[in-house]
């Protein structure tokens, strides 16, 4: 019977629910992990990237652009940046259409726009899909994590129903539940940028299906504040850079599990 | 009209000092015209110009700030709502009737607690200055605040620089523009003093 609910994006169930909006996020705690740590002098943003594969051209993602290969992790403005979990053909017209609100707020105001604002504007335009008829809700959650001079760093999360929230530490995607557990754990209020980076890398390590992390699954970010010139500064990292990083921590994969597809010794194709 | 406001930055403080005539033609009519504006509670603008329009554009701007105060739970910072006011007077001299207001603006930004100053006209240019003076009393003060003006002097000594300005304009300017209303802003908020 719920059926009868459903096509319509924006009628109410007997119970009182939003179909749509309940199977948007539904579908969300099954794309790439995102999860997201708030420092006391940064924020950090780590993804795990879905479309993968030897044949994927990802030349552009090595050289071109501001780093990351545009799949999870964007920078919305000079100084916020956003992890997406959902439909990648969604995220990226809420991601052009945060791009814009953040140019409008510089240009009547000239600064850059405050991180709750940008994340209240996206939410507005989500909230009207789940109220005006006829189209289907952004199947979409965003982590924003950003610095504003009202309250410095912060990690918005958002998801379908246009719903907001402030975390210090949280994740969306898949195995969502076990990675936040793991991050209550683990998650101290005094922790610094260099801590909170090993903690991501530490929760991503044990989230993420694959047993061993690379560039290749992993995308990775970092906010903070540049000390000379007080400006925000947004890195997300470029594919070598990333493994530099799990390298340091000692989360490299070696070498005899570079491929799960390997030659027996006597020639043959074994999937592992 | 013979008008004139001035302001100034000290350590900590902006002083905005106008007069007080409200006039027309040769008419004086009122010498109790509150031409400062508190558009908040860490910003103020002396506002000079057309009379209606002034008052008009004080209101205006006054209300939208509040709305945005509201919105979003923090106020402008003096300097995003500066650019805010000098675009709407950017846009207003390209309608089809635009506002003739001249501003200053004082405000204390407590992001980076520092005080602001800013010089805006009726067509839309803005300038970030230690001190700003607009009117006729332009002419005669600007020399004597760009002589005396200190941005690290305390609040006594920046209202003794005040004086020497409006001494100056009482001195020289042909016509008296009568008494002068002060007010500051610091970190603790706006207050009135007398000069």
């Amino acid at each position: 019977m719920a059926r009868r609910y459903d096509s319509r994006t924006t009628i109410f169930s007997p119970e009182g629910r939003l179909y749509q909006i309940e199977y948007a996020m539904e579908a969300i705690s099954h794309a790439g992990t995102v999860l997201g740590v708030l420092a006391t002098d940064g924020v950090v943003l780590a993804a795990e990237k879905k479309v993968t594969g030897k044949l994927l051209d990802l030349s552009v993602a090595k050289e071109g652009g501001y780093g990351g290969s545009g799949e999870k992790i964007f920078l919305l403005n000079t100084n916020v940046i956003a992890g997406v979990a959902g439909l990648t053909a969604d995220a990226n017209s809420l991601i052009n259409y945060a791009r814009s609100a953040a140019q409008r707020h510089l240009f009547s105001y000239n600064e850059d726009i405050p991180v709750e604002q940008l994340a209240q504007r996206l939410c507005d335009l989500k909230q009207g899909y789940t109220q005006f008829g006829g189209l289907r809700p952004f199947g979409v959650s965003l982590l924003y994590a950003g610095w504003d001079p009202h309250y410095q760093f912060q990690l918005y999360h958002s998801d379908p129903s246009g719903n907001y929230s402030g975390w210090k530490a949280t994740c969306i995607g898949a195995n969502n539940g076990t990675a936040q557990s793991l991050l209550k754990q683990e998650y101290k209020d005094t922790v610094s940028l260099e801590d909170a980076i090993g903690l991501v890398l530490r929760t991503m390590s044990k989230t993420m299906d694959s047993t061993s992390l690379s560039s290749e699954k992993l995308e990775f970010a970092t906010l903070t504040v540049d000390p000379e010139t007080k400006r925000p500064q947004a890195k997300i990292y470029r594919p070598a850079e990333v493994d530099a990083l799990l390298a340091k921590h000692g989360l490299a994969k070696t070498e005899d599990t570079e491929s799960n597809e390997m030659l027996s010794r006597d020639g043959r194709l074994v999937m592992r | 009209m013979a008008e004139c406001s001035f302001g100034l930055i000290g350590k900590g403080y902006v002083i905005l000092a106008s007069d007080t005539t409200a006039g027309r033609s040769i008419v004086k009519m009122k010498e109790d015209e509150d031409k400062i504006k508190a558009l908040g509670p860490n910003l103020i603008m002396a506002t000079g110009g057309e009379p209606g329009d002034t008052i008009q554009f004080a209101e205006y701007v006054e209300r939208n700030l509040r709305l945005y105060h509201i919105r979003h739970n923090h106020t402008l910072r003096p300097s995003s709502a500066a650019a805010w006011i000098r675009r709407t007077l950017a846009d207003s001299l390209r309608s089809r009737n635009p506002y003739s207001v001249n501003l200053i603006l004082g405000g204390y930004d407590h992001t980076t607690s520092t005080p602001n100053l800013y010089w805006i006209d009726y067509l839309g240019t803005m300038v970030d200055v230690p001190f700003a003076a607009h009117g006729y009393g332009a002419y005669f003060a600007l020399s004597t605040l760009d002589r005396y003006h200190d941005p690290e002097a305390p609040l006594e000594e920046g209202l003794e620089t005040l004086r020497k300005c409006v001494r100056e304009v009482e001195k020289r300017l042909i016509v008296s523009l009568g008494k002068f209303k002060v007010k500051i802003i610091d970190r603790n908020g706006m207050r009135e003093i007398d000069l």
